[in-house]
């Protein structure tokens, strides 16, 4: 019955999407419309072809972990890393030499202003949301001692979101945006990932419901509220009417100062459950498994889950500090996140003395030590989020380079570190290899990624603060002293520093790739032990 | 009044009140006499269940 019903809705859409990439209204949509098209025909051929055809049936492995669907999420990663660091390398030189915002591209493809939103959402959403997706599914898997509910809905939401992906990434090349921030993707793209992500939530929930433990890991807990926040944030924030079936413009429902709030209400938990909350149930898994012990204070965690859950939700409206949201607004927004420090560093606490009495492992696990400078870049950008939320200190913080020091050393620290452990402590045992294939290769890396990480910070506070103070300079009559380009002339020296640390990053990326693809092609296979290991 | 306000002065009255009041619960509850053990039980839970799922046990058992 399923096997007809697929059948049929491949084809209806097959069928639309080729009416509408015929009928549409901008170049953006009819090349989605193109992608949708050639994705739902072949599937649908290839269905057809596969429906009816009599073939043993195939053997089902109800048993073990699904982890086919964990293995892509891992390759996905990786690959949509090494583009994101590149796509972020690139722009950063652009800032530095305008002349690389190449005039023979015609209709600005490959202009700063289209590749930044590509840089972005390639980190976050691809990198990031990979990660989170891949690392989810092998957790709660694990933690609950169950197999993956739904059975290939996984497959679904691992294939939707990549899918996602590619329409979003070529929707902005092409100049398909609403112009929101972190969520620029237009109208049908935010239905589609709704789909999509209401199938993950339905995955990850139904293993937690079936699970075989008693308790769910406090991992799962901060999973979850990653998951049900997000589907709250990116339904509310894309609220908006679309201008024609076939064209990609649409009118966002809120205006003025509310979809201002609303915009950053989701900006803000876009930061807070996604790069945050998702990344540390990766922390409350990975750490403990690679330190081969349990997290620190089972305690702390669940204050820090609880307290963490309760903050973050009120503090998006420090990014509109000095704009027409009302004084009161800006000012609790403020002081939550200001609040918000404390339960940030009772996570980064936890996570650190996880390693109490095994301290001795930074020497020797380069895998333990990129966690470690991981945790380490947590609970610094968390002291400085909430220090630059401040009114006063955001008048000089904010617009300049500062805030993008912040967040990168937030993303390329914290989030890039976690998931580069993850995906270390993962690879060798997805593909059932003994080690990893090169030990010092992981050195380079972790050594390249945070001399590249120090460059980029440190050269973006140096500018940022600059910029901030030359803004605000007056003389002794009242006027300000510096137009707008001299800053910008002052600051080629640190974008030229900070383009070196980003091809820094970018090479201990490469370097990963490569090392991960050499274990699952070279490294050799774990030899099967016989007798049953007692456990502890 | 209009809704604004309405919901405006339950929020920051009752519901600020309850989720306060929930947090403490949280709070207490995490810290509660004899806690340690189960804590400990949790913080494990990781090591087990590495390969394969487990067959029965676990909530099974503890549901009987």
């Amino acid at each position: 019955m399923w096997d007809y019903v697929k059948i049929i809705l491949l084809g209806l859409i097959a069928l639309f999407a080729a009416i509408a990439a015929n009928y549409a209204r901008d170049l953006a949509y009819m090349v989605h419309a193109i992608i949708i098209f050639l994705v739902a025909g072949g599937l649908f051929i290839w269905s057809v072809r596969d429906t009816w055809e009599s073939r043993p049936a195939p053997e089902v492995n109800d048993e073990g972990y699904m982890d086919g669907v964990v293995r892509y999420g891992v390759i996905a990663t990786t690959f949509w890393g090494v583009v994101g660091f590149l796509v972020g390398t690139v722009i950063a030189f652009q800032l530095a030499f305008p002349e690389l915002n190449f005039q023979l591209l015609s209709d600005g493809v490959g202009n700063f202003g289209r590749l930044r939103p590509l840089h972005t959402s390639a980190v976050i959403f691809a990198f990031g949301g990979n990660a989170l997706i891949a690392t989810s599914f092998y957790v709660v898997q694990r933690t609950s001692a169950a197999r993956l509910f739904g059975g290939n809905l996984a497959w679904f939401v691992f294939w939707g979101y990549n899918l996602f992906i590619i329409l979003a990434a070529t929707g902005y090349v092409l100049g398909s945006t609403q112009s929101k921030e972190y969520a620029e993707p237009e109208w049908y793209v935010d239905w589609w990932l709704t789909v999509v992500w209401v199938a993950y939530l339905i995955v990850f929930l139904g293993t937690i419901m079936t699970r075989k433990e008693k308790h769910i890991y406090v991992a799962n807990w901060f999973y979850l509220s990653f998951i049900v926040t997000i589907a709250m944030l990116h339904v509310v924030n894309n609220l908006s009417i679309p201008v024609s079936m076939f064209g990609s413009k649409s009118v966002q429902v809120f205006s003025g100062v509310q979809d201002a709030m609303t915009q950053w209400w989701y900006g803000h938990n876009a930061v807070g459950f996604f790069l945050t909350a998702g990344f540390l149930g990766m922390m409350y898994y990975f750490v403990p498994k690679q330190a081969e012990r349990p997290v620190y204070s089972y305690k702390l965690s669940i204050i820090h889950f609880w307290a963490l859950i309760f903050l973050y939700i009120w503090a998006g409206p420090h990014h509109l500090h000095y704009t027409a949201l009302p004084d009161w607004a800006s000012t609790l927004g403020m002081v939550f996140s200001i609040v918000l420090w404390m339960p940030s560093w009772g996570g980064m606490i936890n996570g650190l003395m996880t390693l109490s009495g095994a301290w001795d492992k930074l020497r020797t696990d380069p895998i333990i030590r990129m966690m470690v400078v991981s945790i380490g870049f947590y609970g610094m950008s968390t002291f400085e989020g909430p220090m630059m939320s401040i009114r006063a200190v955001n008048s000089l913080s904010h617009y300049t380079d500062w805030t993008i020091g912040h967040v990168h050393s937030g993303a390329l620290g914290w989030n890039g570190m976690i998931t580069f452990g993850a995906l270390y402590f993962l690879t060798p045992r997805l593909w059932n290899r003994e080690r990893l294939y090169s030990m010092s290769a992981i050195n380079w890396h972790f050594w390249l990624a945070t001399i590249g990480i120090v460059l980029y910070a440190s050269s973006m506070w140096a500018s940022g603060i600059m910029e901030g103070l030359m803004w605000r300079e007056v003389d002794a009559n009242g006027f300000l002293v510096h137009a707008f380009a001299d800053t910008v002339d002052a600051k080629f020296p640190m974008y030229v520093v900070r383009a070196l640390g980003g091809v820094m990053y970018l090479a201990g990326g490469l370097i990963m790739a490569w090392n991960l693809w050499m274990t699952v092609r070279k490294g050799e296979a774990k030899t099967p032990v016989s007798a049953a290991v007692a456990a502890e | 009044m209009d809704t604004y306000s309405i919901l405006r002065e339950i929020a920051d009255s009752w519901v600020l009140l309850l989720m306060f009041v929930f947090f403490l619960g949280v709070v207490f509850w995490a810290f509660r006499p004899g806690s340690r053990r189960a804590h400990d039980e949790s913080a494990n839970l990781i090591f087990r269940n590495e390969k394969r799922p487990a067959k029965g046990g676990g909530f099974e058992e503890a549901k009987k």
